[in-house]
């Protein structure tokens, strides 16, 4: 009986039938040898959760460095894996909470800042810690910006919390551009660097797509296990029917900024892995253009699923690398917005949500659960 | 049967024709591909394409071979942003597999990319426009050489020409960045020197269209203002003042004088006869070096074709980096073996001859060139033109301070209110 | 004494302001009104933009991210008009009119068939001004637009107590804020259409079950807001030049004004531009290096406590 959860366990939709305990749409294997049997409880775990196809895409992430270039490793692999793991901030507030938030690129930034200044770099204004001190505080002021816009934000509402998010991003931008005492106004941070640990150069690219993989896989695993607990379950509820759930007892305010804390934490290790990749930090790097591309990454993707903030940066980098060798060189972000404009208007749901329209065409191999548009379409 | 001499003269010529094929291949040479890096889009868009324009016509100008190699021109862009600039370059490095690297254009792109020179030592790295002071006094990069003169040295000149016209304090309305810092600081070294004061530095927000308020606060009692905007953004300025009922003469940065500038078609035109304002070319210049360069560019670059009636900075800079770039590649006869530490060697030592004189490199790689100082006058035509005023051989990234005296440019130095 | 929140927020609001005023009129009054003025100036020229901005998300709860791209859009086309025929008011017609029409096919083959989903229309949105920006720049290259004012509009007015001279133009741009104003309002409330519309924002199935085109009516508002757009980008063209880049930074105050001033309210747009405006010349007048920074952080402070804006209402 205690078979597959749903996901989107019970308040799912409001025209929900009775919850799903079977997901049709996982692969189930037929024959579990280790049913009813007295194998340990990680083991009966992953029989069941894994498939074939999450031991390729594993396979094939560990493999990659060894195959491709170094270049695609770091500025392809790498740079997809930091950026999809500030995309996936977004896409757990957005698909899970309701909450778009453009502000995840800032908090970022607070992180990347915060490095800087603590840690070493090319300026004076740092402060020289030890790269584990910088790291931790990097990392706590970070969710604590966020809680703080979070609890300025909560009140609000769909298009009113995207302006007020972009407004923090565009305050903070104008703040670091401005101010040449803490962040060094237009010239930024240089020379940030990951440290050299165990006697590795960690700014290598082999190993740095591995620390990019392991902190975005931590990542991904995090929120999959957070949408599952108690507290994501409510979150859900909160973004279906806030008022429904104030009613049965749960505190509304406190599991948003709650959310926000949590994609917080997830957007400061990318925002500390970003500045490592780009071995600076300016007031470029938290530009209006970025906050947006963020948005576009995860909305790119598809907000219906955790993976699909990593898929949405994986086709952002690829175009942003390569588009200007197809087109004129110029012309390059017209395709990128063509190509956006695209995928918005045909599909709910972003790439995974083409994907799901084609598999449920052709077969019906792999499903995602449907989007939170979708659920909230009234 | 085969004759023993018949075995010789085929081996010979077998042989020589090795011989010949390998040298040939030497001499005829793997093409040789130089990246280069412009901001193609973004703020600076349109200073890209014409900066991309002046590395070509350099190109053009030698046929395209070098050395006996071919060269091959491989395009990349940015947005004025450091890490977008990066990424491009490591592109251009590690993907492309570019030989020399040309570029790039922003002040603050220029930093980071000497910051990743570092990590390429085996590459050549000429600067595109950058005009950061930083990027060759602090923390230098050995493979990391800039040709072209930076903004402070381009205003060699200018406070001494103000102090000449009788304006003994002066107003400055710059942008709030690194650029303008360096241009102001380039003027007030000299100006302040000579007695001159500055009682109000009025920096605007970046992008920031509306003057009004900085119009509000000018002091009745500035002889001159000196204006380090764009010179779109200086007829935007000249227009609301104008409007405003304003009437000091005004002092321009180097890219504040520019066609738009002299096109003005408002009230004050007359009274904008006589503005001074210093760079690194003049367009009224009649150097031989000058006229050949202009004339190569109107011929390849007809307006028809998207080009500037007359070359822009962007244009010139381009085309000083990618002149050296070549120059030095002559000298070594294309020979980029061994990490390119002979290339390197030559362009340290290289005396470059740019359009508008000779350039030599100082010890952190930074180019010592000329500066112009030129005023606005009437030709017979009644339309605006600029002539020299004086010309400034020599000038250095130090300003002719000593290297313990000099500070880099910013919002408070130097300063004499 | 007990005060109600509302009186609160101004107590709080307007001591600091009472306390600065006072200070600044004794240290330097020629400024301080002349940036008062500046700064009613730019919120007319916010005012209109943003009032399109505001009909078409009050009634329709069209997200129009694009807003600024036919800001541009119109000031772009009255450019050339007034390059080829040198008359200044068809520019403006001419930019209105572009605008109104792009504006038209944007609402019929796009936005129409996504009622009701914000966040795909932001997206949207967002993608087709990515697009447009960049076709304007194919077109018009990034070099910067002058426009030149009319003659009549020209040069500077002389011999005002105080101030001393003042652009004319500018003051033309408070006049035609106050006409937009006072014509939307005379629209909203005394023609039928006008009531259409304000029944649509208040509720949109009765208006249609009462047998109205609902359709017609949204195509006509959205026509208008986006001629709204286009007129402003013609008048703000001559005061601050068209550049690439000039469409985020309207659309950024467009949407600041109408958030700050509570969405589908008219007399919202205009409390939120002149909130916005007076900050911004302020700011760049007595605290330039933070103005920005300060700008952003009232528009925090307003959706903090008032999620709705000001004069916005629950939805």
């Amino acid at each position: 009986m205690n078979g597959h959860m749903d996901r989107n366990i019970g308040l799912r939709s409001q025209r929900s039938e009775s919850p799903k305990i079977h997901d049709a749409s996982r692969p189930t294997s037929l024959y579990d040898p280790y049913a009813d049997s007295d194998a340990p409880r990680w083991l009966k775990f992953l029989w069941r959760n894994l498939s074939p196809r999450h031991v390729f895409i594993f396979i094939f992430l560990i493999a990659y460095p060894f195959i491709v270039s170094p270049f695609f490793t770091f500025q392809v692999g790498a740079q997809s894996l930091v950026l999809g793991l500030i995309a996936l901030s977004l896409t757990f507030l957005g698909g899970y909470g309701g909450i778009v938030s453009l502000a995840q690129m800032s908090i970022a930034g607070i992180a990347g800042y915060s490095l800087a200044i603590f840690g070493s770099s090319s300026t004076d204004i740092s402060l020289g810690w030890p790269w584990w001190v910088a790291l931790f505080f990097s990392i706590l002021i970070a969710t604590g910006c966020a809680l703080i816009f979070g609890w300025l934000s909560v009140r609000t509402e769909g298009i009113y919390t995207i302006m007020i998010t972009l407004a923090f991003g565009v305050a903070f931008y104008y703040l670091v551009l401005q101010n040449y005492s803490l962040f060094n106004g237009f010239q930024g941070f240089q020379k940030v660097y990951p440290p050299q640990v165990f006697g590795v150069n960690w700014r290598d690219p082999i190993p740095f797509y591995f620390i990019a993989l392991f902190t975005a896989f931590l990542g991904y695993l995090s929120i999959k296990w957070v949408i599952r607990s108690p507290f994501g379950i409510a979150l859900q509820g909160v973004r279906d029917n806030p008022r429904r759930m104030e009613a049965l007892g749960f505190n509304v305010i406190a599991h948003r900024v709650a959310a926000y804390g949590f994609g917080g934490l997830i957007a400061a290790f990318g925002g500390v892995l970003l500045v490592w990749y780009n071995g600076l930090i300016t007031p470029g790097s938290v530009n209006t253009g970025w906050q947006i591309n963020i948005l576009v990454i995860a909305v790119l993707g598809g907000m219906g699923h955790p993976i699909g903030a990593f898929v949405g940066a994986v086709v952002f980098v690829l175009l942003q690398t390569f588009a200007i060798d197809i087109i004129d060189r110029e012309r390059f972000n017209l395709v990128i917005g063509t190509v956006f404009l695209l995928i918005v208007l045909f599909s709910d749901d972003g790439l995974l949500g083409v994907w799901t329209k084609l598999s449920k065409r052709f077969g019906n191999k792999i499903d995602f659960p449907q989007s939170a548009a979708q659920t909230q379409r009234k | 049967m085969i004759s023993a001499k018949r075995i010789w003269i085929h081996s010979l010529v077998g042989a020589a024709i090795a011989a010949l094929s390998s040298s040939v291949t030497y001499a005829q040479g793997s093409p040789v591909k130089i990246g280069v890096l412009a901001t193609l889009e973004g703020p600076f868009a349109a200073g890209g394409a014409d900066g991309m324009r002046g590395a070509e016509l350099a190109i053009r100008e030698r046929g395209g071979v070098v050395a006996g190699r071919k060269i091959e021109m491989i395009r990349a862009s940015s947005n004025a942003n450091p890490d977008v600039a990066v990424n491009a370059v490591r592109k251009l490095v590690e993907q492309d597999k570019v030989d020399i690297v040309v570029g790039p254009l922003s002040g603050g792109e220029g930093i980071a990319v000497k910051d990743y020179s570092k990590s390429q030592p085996s590459m050549t790295f000429i600067n595109g426009g950058s005009g950061a002071q930083a990027t060759t006094l602090v923390n230098p990069s050995t493979n990391f050489f800039r040709f072209n003169t930076e903004g402070a040295q381009w205003m060699v000149g200018l406070g001494k020409a103000a102090i000449d016209k009788g304006y003994k304090r002066v107003m400055v309305i710059a942008e709030d960045y690194a650029f303008p810092y360096s241009q102001v600081q380039g003027f007030m070294t000299e100006f302040c020197k000579l007695g001159g004061k500055v009682p109000v530095k009025a920096w605007v927000p970046l992008g920031g269209k509306d003057y009004s308020s900085v119009i509000a606060r000018i002091p009745k009692d500035v002889d001159a203002l000196l204006v380090v905007l764009g010179g779109a953004d200086a007829v935007n300025f000249l227009n609301q003042y104008e409007a405003a009922g304003g009437d000091k003469p005004m002092m321009g940065g180097s890219i504040t004088v520019s066609q738009d500038v002299l096109n003005y078609r408002g009230k004050r035109r007359d009274s904008l006869v006589g503005t001074i304002s210093a760079g690194p070319y003049a367009d009224s210049f009649d150097g031989a070096d000058w006229k050949t360069f202009v004339a190569a560019y109107q011929k390849n670059y007809p307006v028809s074709a998207g080009g500037y009636p007359s070359p822009s900075l962007f244009a010139l800079v381009y085309y000083t980096n990618m002149k050296a770039a070549l120059d030095a590649l002559d000298a070594v006869k294309g020979d980029l073996s061994a990490g390119q530490a002979k290339y390197r060697d030559a362009l340290a030592k290289l005396e470059l001859r740019m359009p508008t004189g000779t350039v030599k490199l100082d010890s952190n790689r930074q180019a010592i060139g000329t500066t112009f100082v030129t005023e606005v006058v009437k030709d017979s035509q009644g339309n605006l033109t600029t002539k020299v005023l004086r010309k400034v051989d020599n000038v250095d990234q130090l300003l002719g301070l000593k290297k313990e005296e000099f500070q880099i440019g910013s919002r408070d130095v130097p300063n004499c209110p | 004494m007990k005060l109600a929140d509302r009186q609160w927020g101004l107590l709080i609001v307007g001591t600091p302001i009472v306390f600065f005023s006072s200070w600044a009129i004794f240290d330097n009054p020629r400024l301080y009104f002349v940036t008062l003025l500046n700064g009613l100036t730019l919120a007319s020229l916010y005012f209109i933009v943003a009032s399109g901005f505001t009909l078409v998300f009050g009634l329709m709860r069209n997200v129009n991210l694009a807003h600024g791209s036919l800001y541009l859009l119109g000031g772009y086309v009255g450019f050339m008009i007034a390059e080829k025929s040198g008359w200044w008011l068809l520019a403006v017609a001419g930019g209105f009119l572009s605008a109104a029409l792009a504006g038209l096919l944007l609402q019929v083959f796009v936005l129409r068939h996504m009622q009701g989903q914000e966040l795909r229309q932001t997206m949207v949105t967002i993608g087709i001004s990515i697009v447009i920006a960049d076709l304007l720049l194919w077109s018009f290259t990034a070099q910067v637009h002058q426009m030149d004012p009319p003659i009549w509009l020209q040069g500077p007015i002389r011999d005002i107590p105080l101030i001393k001279a003042y652009s004319a133009y500018r003051l033309s741009l408070l006049v035609f804020g106050i006409a937009i104003g006072i014509l939307l309002w005379w629209m909203l409330t005394k023609t039928k259409v006008g009531a259409m519309i304000r029944a649509g924002v208040d509720d949109r199935h009765m208006l249609e079950a009462s047998g109205v085109n609902v359709d017609f009516v949204f195509a006509i508002t959205f026509m208008l807001g986006a001629g709204l757009a286009g007129f402003g980008g013609v008048i703000g063209a001559v005061e601050l030049s068209m550049v690439p880049g000039e469409d985020t930074r309207l659309l950024l105050a467009s949407l600041i004004v109408v958030i700050v001033g509570g969405m589908g309210s008219v007399i919202g747009a205009a409390v939120g531009s002149v909130i916005l405006g007076l900050a911004e010349t302020y700011g760049l007048a007595y605290a330039p290096t933070y103005s920005v920074v300060f700008t952003f952080v009232i528009l925090v402070l307003v959706l903090a406590f008032r999620p709705r804006g000001i004069l916005g209402r629950p939805a």
